[in-house]
């Protein structure tokens, strides 16, 4: 969720000086924002300090990621003001940008737009260069999908070029640089920088650079990286070209009205913009920005069933006025007029959410829905709290580990081979720990047990969970299987008592031992080479079926001593661990 | 022995009425025996006792030397002869060694004498040894009327405290001159013979823990998901089955109508599969999502991208069970219109780095309600009764923003302990694109809403590391001590806080 930095009391001013600290909060709190910090509550601030307010922004709200945008928005909300009309008004000498064909190949879209008669202060012009920021780094991905310019009008000649050359042949002088550079030299001079350099992947493998030229065949931009000194914004400046690369043609028209909706206010004639024509090679022409409101049609039907209101048409309209969006009521329709603003409105539900903000999400009436459903619990669930409960009964204690661990934990450490046919590996694990998911619950047991060496023993552990297991067969490629694993830590291993737990689980499954039985279901424990348990006292656990058919369900044995070492335990330990779906 | 000293206690008491000192009373029986025997019979109530010390001073080895033989400052000064020529320090050395040394500082500082070049000579013409004197007291009476005295003499380790213990006892409710043996507890042989009829049984200690049973027990994050299953359960929902962690991109993202490009698919939030890598098909309403994303549709103007079917292919570690959700819904589709309730408990992935509050690994607890009747106020209605099953009221509800529901809210309640407001989770419509997109009929509307198991369960149980609640750096003993989970009661924190307010008031 983006956080911009607001200052206090212009804000504070701007909605007519009604709110402290806690009243605005509330007034957040209503409108979907969150006053995350007030630095005035913080503590003192220093001599000639001003109070900022931080503000956390829905992710989708990129109208609202400046202060010009949240005063606004928030102004129309409380009534004190009518959303603005923006208007694209015709220059006197059209501005133009042409693009060549090798654009395509790197970085294939351009928009534009001038701002006319700009005046900037040193605060506008902070959250004019604030707000780019933070649509790089949400909306345009980190530039990679969209990259904004910014140009003096008055320092370069149109028409434009909008170009993608071999990096040695673009040469020109970096923003606050002083060295002219080609293309080259500027992603090896900006690799150490803290800001641009995680920006240079983006094109540093690329045959062509894309670049913008003036008349005059001066750079003015290396998209996405940097503009030129020559053409860079002052305060002085009054006359501002935007230009927009992009891979993604919806969001580069979104960044472009965000900016141009935002800033045009401090336009001669405010809130008017001059288009810019963008040639392709084909020959097609198209005419930015593209400021006309859209139309989304609804009923009061549909938007009053969401909420869980009643109210009329004629109500609802006045209501979405307060979200900034005017609403024609036609018959039983209500039109609602969107404006460029407001791109995250992609379908009715966003009217909808817009009129549940309006009307006050905690003054919905609150209506009990009676339909009846039938519980029940997933299978499967049910049967590992049978196993769970059995166990914890018998004296266990259950533990819960995590689920990813690191390869050795899974394989080596329990002297166990990967034949690559079992385990699920992460591809981007910030730690060795989430290496792998697990395909036991052992290790996680015996690293619980080493946590816990300070009590008294013996311990007794166990945990009823899923470990993950690769299957070809089926589409997602792995799938989980509900493990119970038991493990007994003392000063003798003492095999019998888990021996015991297991009988004691498997009757409470209805399971007999073939010890005591000869038919029916029942298990049984072969002797078997299993590297993780101490030779001559490993075991598979079998299921025997009715008609005589055998199962493997696990292991159970005295852990093999140089396991317990790569667990850093010095008591032996006995365990079990077994599959328990086939009980379901 | 002791058998004996009880009895003989009893009968002088029976007697005498009381004893005032039991070290006068029974010369040459130690001090704890009589308090063995005492403890015994007051166990009985046969006796009543109370406690007497006194305190009084012995002379140690130094002391007595000096009580025979004077001070050493008196000794010194005793060698000094009188006049001027005073003894050469070199022959006091010679004549008393090591008291010579301590013996002439004294002097010194008592102005008895001083120091002439190397030589000691007379300043009093007579001196009265106090130490001496003050010895003489302390050997006849065991102490001394002047406590800088005392205080002198113990700093200069020629006494010693000691204290005797005696007692004075009376009678007690129940005495006796007869003793008999106690049971201590009932047993077998006690029933058998009769023998308890007449036993005497002694006196239980309350003030005291029982033997700990040892026995299981289960883990305080499955306790809390059990009270939540119950919930669920009273409300009508049935569970879903969640056993998956291995999702593909299609299920837990591109079917929720998330974006491709959205942040949260980063690699820096989200766990992709290295082996398996993709996943082998994708179902077969693929399709009708991608020109969702791509083209819109259902009335959606849809996000307008090229949409990769390679990357929706992509496995990944399930970042919420929404995905689940999402296959329960399409498969609800497939019959015909019916209202439904699910849920689930269970693990969800995010790449995160681990701290006090994060893990890779985490449950989370989601509810989905579809139903023709939908809307924010039952939603709100829903969550209502649903939290207030939990002993939190006063909800209150944030307008926010999630990529698949549409309107969303954040939902709070106000602590009354804590004084302020909790984020409890996250809730909201399911968006149509996603909904229509899993094969629901128009005018079928689904609600969802979700929270963390680990946020309530630390906050219960009071446990401000969640390492030490899920993973293996749990605390066993934790696990054996918590109590039983019962939501809708003060637990952990909570409980504690009252008990704090008791105690202020």
């Amino acid at each position: 969720m983006p956080t911009i930095d607001i200052d206090k009391q212009e804000l504070f001013d701007y909605l007519g000086n009604q709110f402290d600290t806690a009243s605005f909060r509330e007034l957040c709190f209503e409108f979907g924002i969150e006053l995350e910090e007030d630095s005035s509550e913080k503590g003192q601030l220093a001599e000639g300090e001003r109070a900022q307010l931080k503000i956390d922004i829905p992710a989708n709200r990129y109208d609202l990621l400046c202060f010009e945008g949240v005063s606004r928005a928030l102004g129309v909300f409380l009534r004190r003001e009518d959303p603005p009309t923006y208007k694209v008004v015709p220059a006197a000498e059209p501005h133009r940008i042409t693009v060549s064909a090798e654009c395509a190949q790197v970085r294939p879209f351009v928009v534009g737009a001038v701002l006319r008669g700009v005046t900037l202060t040193a605060e506008r012009y902070q959250s004019f260069i604030d707000l780019q920021d933070k649509l790089h780094h949400n909306l345009c991905k980190k530039r990679e999908l969209v990259s904004i310019g910014t140009h003096d009008l008055d320092t370069v000649e149109g028409p434009f070029t909008y170009e993608a050359q071999r990096p040695e042949d673009i040469q020109f002088v970096p923003l606050n640089q002083t060295e002219s550079m080609n293309g080259r030299r500027v992603i090896e001079f900006y690799e150490d920088d803290q800001h641009i350099k995680k920006f240079l992947h983006i094109i540093r493998d690329s045959p062509v650079y894309p670049v913008v030229y003036d008349a005059k065949r001066r750079v003015m931009s290396l998209p996405p990286l940097i503009n030129s000194e020559h053409s860079k914004i002052s305060l002085d400046t009054r006359n501002i070209l935007i230009e927009i690369t992009a891979t993604d043609l919806t969001k580069v028209n979104m960044t472009l009205n965000i900016l141009v909706t935002m800033f045009s206010k401090y336009c001669n004639e405010p809130f008017t913009v001059e288009p810019v024509e963008v040639v392709y090679p084909d020959g097609k022409k198209f005419v930015y920005p593209e400021l006309e409101q859209r139309l989304m049609a609804t009923t009061g039907e549909y938007l009053n069933g969401i909420v869980g209101i009643e109210k009329s048409n004629d109500e609802i309209s006045e209501l979405l006025k307060k979200m900034s969006l005017e609403a024609e009521v036609q018959g039983d329709k209500i039109n609602v007029k969107l404006p460029a603003t407001r791109p995250d409105i992609l379908q009715e539900c966003d009217i909808a959410e817009d009129l549940a903000i309006a009307f006050g999400y905690n003054r919905i009436p609150r209506v009990q829905n009676n339909e009846a459903t039938v519980a029940a619990p997933h299978p499967l669930n049910k049967l590992s709290d049978i196993v769970r409960r059995e166990i914890a009964l018998a004296g266990w204690t259950e533990a819960l580990t995590l689920s990813l661990c690191s390869h050795d934990n899974n394989f080596a450490h329990l002297r166990r081979k990967d034949n690559g046919d079992e385990v699920v590996v992460l591809e981007n694990p910030k730690s060795s720990e989430n290496q792998i998911c697990r395909t036991l619950l052992l290790p996680g047991l015996l690293k619980t047990v080493c946590e816990n060496k300070r009590y008294a023993l013996p311990l007794r552990v166990f945990e009823v969970s899923d470990v993950v297991l690769k299957n070809a067969a089926v589409e997602r490629g792995a799938q989980n299987q509900r493990h119970a694993c038991a493990l007994y830590a003392s000063n003798e291993a003492r095999f019998e008592i888990v021996q015991g737990l297991l009988d004691e689980v498997m009757k409470s499954l209805n399971v007999v031992s073939v010890v005591e039985a000869n038919k029916g279901v029942r298990y049984c424990l072969e002797e078997a080479d299993i590297p993780t348990y101490l030779p001559g006292r490993g075991a598979n656990v079998m299921l025997i079926n009715e008609d005589g058919s055998s199962l493997e369900l696990g292991t159970i044995g005295i852990l093999h001593p140089e396991v317990l070492g790569n667990f850093d335990l010095k008591t032996p330990v006995s365990a079990f661990e077994i599959n328990i779906e086939p009980f379901l | 022995m002791s058998e004996e000293l009880k009895l003989t206690i009893l009968k002088k008491l029976d007697s005498e009425g009381s004893i005032k000192d039991t070290t006068a009373a029974f010369k040459g029986v130690s001090e704890e025996v009589v308090l063995g025997a005492l403890k015994s019979l007051e166990s009985q109530e046969k006796v009543a006792y109370v406690t007497l010390t006194t305190e009084f001073w012995t002379i140690e080895a130094e002391g007595k030397d000096q009580l025979e033989n004077g001070s050493y400052e008196a000794r010194i000064f005793e060698a000094v002869p009188a006049g001027s020529q005073g003894i050469a320090i070199k022959d006091l050395e010679a004549k008393f060694g090591k008291v010579a040394k301590l013996g002439q500082g004294k002097c010194l500082a008592n102005k008895w004498v001083k120091k002439d070049g190397d030589s000691l000579v007379r300043i009093a013409d007579s001196i009265v040894d106090q130490v001496k004197a003050g010895l003489e007291t302390v050997h006849a009476t065991g102490t001394h009327p002047s406590k800088d005295t005392i205080k002198d003499l113990k700093r200069r380790k020629l006494i010693k405290a000691n204290k005797t213990v005696s007692y004075a006892v009376s009678k007690g409710a129940q005495f006796s001159t007869e003793l008999k043996k106690q049971a201590t507890d009932l047993t077998m042989e006690m029933m058998q013979s009769g023998a308890w009829k007449s036993a005497e049984f002694k006196k239980f200690n309350f003030k005291s823990l029982g033997v700990n049973p040892n026995g299981g027990k289960l883990h305080p994050l499955m306790k809390v998901r059990e009270e939540f299953r119950q919930v669920f359960f009273e409300t009508g929902f049935e569970e879903m089955p969640t056993n998956n962690f291995v999702e593909s991109s299609f299920w837990n993202f591109d079917a929720l109508f998330v974006p491709q490009q959205h942040a949260a698919r980063d690699l820096q939030d989200t766990f992709y599969l290295k082996d398996p890598a993709v996943a082998s098909s994708l179902p077969d309403f693929w399709e009708t999502v991608k020109d969702v994303h791509e083209k819109g549709g259902y009335g959606s103007i849809g996000y307008r991208y090229p949409w990769s079917e390679d990357e929706a292919k992509r496995l990944v570690l399930r970042t919420h069970t929404t995905a689940v959700s999402a296959h329960m819904l399409n498969k609800l589709a497939q019959g015909p219109y019916r209202p439904a309730k699910y849920f689930s408990i269970d693990r969800v992935y995010r790449n995160e780095t681990v701290d006090a509050t994060h893990l890779a690994e985490f449950h989370q607890v989601e509810g989905v309600i579809a139903d023709k009747n939908m809307s924010l106020g039952s939603l709100i209605a829903f969550l209502d009764m649903f939290f207030k099953k939990m002993g939190m009221s006063d909800l209150r509800f944030k307008p926010t923003y999630n990529p698949y529901t549409e309107p969303s809210m954040e939902i709070f309640s106000y602590h009354e302990g804590l004084g302020k407001w909790l984020e409890l989770g996250n809730s909201g419509m399911f968006r149509p694109e996603m909904l229509r997109s899993l094969g629901l009929e128009e005018g079928v509307q689904v609600a969802g809403f979700g929270l963390s198991l680990e946020r309530p369960t630390m906050f219960k149980y009071d446990v401000s590391n969640i390492r030490e609640l899920l993973g293996h750096e749990v605390d066993l003993g934790m696990i054996a001590r918590n109590p039983a989970c019962r939501l809708d009661k003060k637990m952990g924190r909570e409980a504690l806080q009252r008990s704090e307010a008791v105690d202020e008031i």
